[in-house]
């Protein structure tokens, strides 16, 4: 039934669109026509058993739809997610899909508002353990419950008190303990120190690794911060406008940026090493998803822009065990990137 | 004499039991036209430094010490109506949401033109062209056009532009800039920070940049000052706090953010946590957590102790300690 060399993430041609019309009758009163929004449109990856497979892209792009996909707390309007060989959606009784459940959990970015504020720790981190039934009695969930939160850092004592007790990184220790309850596969996590400072970002990331190591765990990690990307991830996707333009091994993302979007991220890094680097300052925005531009939705911001770009979509084209979307790197007409101060 | 003095300042929220001391003897000083960067981790008391210089402290919170001078002249302790006076005119502001300094229900050109009118005798006219021209300045396409929309028709990144427009519109020679492109995208924030030095290089005008982002430092100040713990803890050359910092924190804060191009297995980690302000130890406020930490550290608190051009909070650079 499963086949443990097979990747454990098989995600296939996802789309999600979401209906944005006006309510029905102030639409049917202006005559105004139904409106979707793609957030996500067509995207496709796998991720293997054990490694880090990260999402980056600026706000909007579709990262937290892919997330919510995924881990199948959103229903994809096209394409699927096999999880260890099974396809989600194909599955309809409960006593097949809760197995499936508890092998993948899910972080989020904000640790005040993912933790119920009327219960103790101690609840809340048994709350897997409840649902998935994973306990005998009472002194088998303080158990579990103790494990789990000296797994992540925190003491036993901490489960008889209420998440307002606690500073914003030990709360994502909560929800991360919460997360192993389960003996989850697969970790879902959403931006999990967007909301922390970089001294507190550095345990919880050190800590995340260390959790990978002794438990052997997949993640999907989401961030919009490079850095953060580079220093996680064994392969790295990114999106814009709910498309993946490429995908690449981390160092080579990095070293060997194809796209020309991954480029403008790169070049939009700050200089914390102060190498004298100016960080390029790009024009335009991200165009309104409800109304993406023709062609390669990057074309207006991108400077190796042509006439095939502004009415062609570029297809994926596999390079490797990676990927890369667009017309220049096809037509081979990209000039090699240049980084002063990546030692290259 | 520099164009702002923060002189032992000390910052108090009462409470039932005691007043927590939210910014403890901090002084600093910005020179005119120069970019004084201030980091720290959130509660740190980098944004009640600034609402204490614009004379914007929630009561009951007090400034309860200390001096804040503006151009040699004291305006910590001016009526609040003076205090107003120099926010619109001398000191401007750009804060993190900037849905908080726009009013949704005028048009940004409205807001520009009554904030133009109340700090100068321009004609209505007048201010309109000075409005106009202000929004080309930072950026927003289309300006003539867009000058009579409403903010909420603006996206984030240009509502940040219309704010820039609104703190320079007076021709401050000081913007206290609290967090001013932490809720922008990544490629966003490189815009405004780009505009945010070019109209401080062509207009001389001196910015206080509050951010918990080091990149954003590195690229737009001149100087940074640390602050842990409602203390600073060095201050000094950007450069020189950003590549060879002294004090542990700095070190130690440096150290954890993840890096382009480093492939070690793990970040530096500081363990444990700021302390919340009504459990701030004795002595040197990062003790509990300082790997040099020696006995005098747990009993006595260091000042900041200028060695070349930086100036650290630490016994470790503390020449004088061994007279105690
Ligand atoms: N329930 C929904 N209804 C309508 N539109 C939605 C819904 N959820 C997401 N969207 C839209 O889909 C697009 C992708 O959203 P998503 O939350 O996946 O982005 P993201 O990459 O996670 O962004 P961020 O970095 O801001 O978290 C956005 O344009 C968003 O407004
Ligand atoms: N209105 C207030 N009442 C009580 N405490 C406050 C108030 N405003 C800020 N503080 C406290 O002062 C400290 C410094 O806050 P702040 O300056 O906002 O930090 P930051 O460095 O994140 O900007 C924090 O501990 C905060 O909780
Ligand atoms: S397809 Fe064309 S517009 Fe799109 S990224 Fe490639 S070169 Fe730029
Ligand atoms: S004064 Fe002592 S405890 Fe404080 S930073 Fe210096 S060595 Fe560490
Ligand atoms: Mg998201
Ligand atoms: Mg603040």
């Amino acid at each position: 039934m499963t086949d443990s060399s097979g990747p454990l993430i098989e995600v296939r041609d996802l789309v999600k669109t979401y209906d944005v019309s006006r309510p029905w009758l102030a639409r049917v009163l202006e005559r105004l026509p139904v409106q979707t929004l793609k957030a996500v449109d067509g995207v496709k990856f796998t991720i293997r058993r054990g490694e880090t497979f990260s999402l980056v892209g600026e706000s909007g792009c579709g990262k937290s739809s892919v997330a919510r996909l995924v881990v199948g707390l959103d229903r994809p309007t096209r394409g699927s997610v096999l999880f260890d060989g099974m396809d989600l959606a194909g599955l309809r009784r409960r006593s097949d899909i809760a197995p499936i459940r508890r092998r993948m959990q899910m972080i989020f970015q904000d640790p005040y508002a993912s933790l119920n504020p009327r219960w103790r720790v101690e609840d809340i981190v048994a709350e897997p353990i409840d649902a998935f039934g994973l306990v005998a009695n009472r002194s088998e969930r303080s158990g579990k419950v103790a494990e789990s939160l000296r797994q992540v850092g925190l003491s036993p004592e901490d489960a008889r008190k209420f998440p307002h007790e606690f500073s914003g990184g030990q709360r994502q220790r909560i929800s991360i303990a919460r997360a192993l309850a389960a003996n989850p596969d697969f970790l879902v996590c959403d931006e999990p120190t967007s909301a922390l400072d970089v001294s507190v970002q550095a345990q919880i990331l050190n800590l995340m690794k260390d959790l990978q190591q002794r438990f052997g765990l997949t993640y999907l990690f989401i961030s919009h911060d490079l850095s953060v990307v580079y220093h996680v991830s064994s392969r790295i996707g990114v999106m814009y406008l709910g498309r993946l333009c490429e995908i690449s091994a981390a160092k080579d993302l990095f070293r060997r940026p194809q796209h020309p979007y991954t480029r403008l991220l790169l070049d939009t890094i700050p200089d914390v090493e102060m190498t004298g680097r100016e960080r390029v300052s790009v024009p335009g925005e991200v165009p309104d998803p409800i109304d993406p531009p023709p062609g390669c939705s990057f074309h207006p911001r991108c400077p190796f822009a042509n006439e095939r770009c502004r009415q062609e979509d570029p297809t994926p084209v596999q390079r490797g065990r990676g990927m890369v979307a667009c017309h220049a790197v096809e037509e081979g007409r990209l000039p090699p990137f240049k980084r002063s101060d990546l030692g290259q | 004499m520099a164009l702002l003095e923060v002189d032992r300042l000390r910052v108090e929220f009462p409470t039932r039991r005691r007043a927590l001391v939210a910014v403890d003897d901090i002084s600093l000083t910005i020179e005119a036209g120069e970019v004084l960067g201030v980091v720290g981790e959130s509660g740190a008391g980098k944004s009640v430094t600034g609402a204490a210089i614009i004379g914007l402290i929630e009561p009951p919170g007090r400034v309860a010490g200390g001096e804040i001078r503006f151009d040699g002249r004291r305006i910590d302790h001016l009526s609040d109506e003076e205090k107003r006076r120099i926010r619109g005119k001398e000191i401007g502001s750009v804060f993190q949401d900037p849905l908080t300094s726009l009013n949704p229900l005028f048009t940004v050109g409205q807001q520009l033109v009554e904030t133009i009118l109340a700090h100068s005798d321009r004609s209505a006219d007048d201010a309109r062209r000075h409005a106009l021209r202000l929004l080309e300045d930072v950026g927003i396409p289309a300006a003539a056009h867009r000058i009579d929309s409403y903010p909420h028709e603006f996206s984030g990144g240009m509502r940040q532009r219309v704010v820039i427009a609104l703190a320079v519109c007076a021709g401050p020679r000081l913007i206290i800039a609290d967090e001013p492109t932490t809720a922008l995208d990544v490629s966003i924030q490189a815009q405004i920070i780009a505009l945010l030095k070019r109209l401080c290089r062509d207009q001389g005008t001196a910015i206080m940049l509050i951010t918990h982002d080091m990149g954003v430092i590195a690229e737009t100040a001149d100087r940074v000052a640390v602050m842990y713990a409602g203390r600073i803890v060095e201050v000094g050359r950007v450069r020189q706090i950003l590549r060879a910092p002294t004090h542990p924190y700095t070190t130690g804060l440096m150290d954890s953010i993840p890096r382009l191009g480093h492939d070690d297995a793990d970040l530096a980690q500081i363990d444990g946590a700021m302390p919340r302000l009504h459990e701030i130890p004795d002595g040197c406020a990062f003790h509990s957590r300082c790997p040099h930490a020696f006995d005098l550290c747990r009993r006595r608190r260091p000042v900041l102790q200028t060695t070349g051009e930086a100036a650290a909070a630490c016994f470790l650079f503390d020449q004088e300690r061994s007279d105690d």
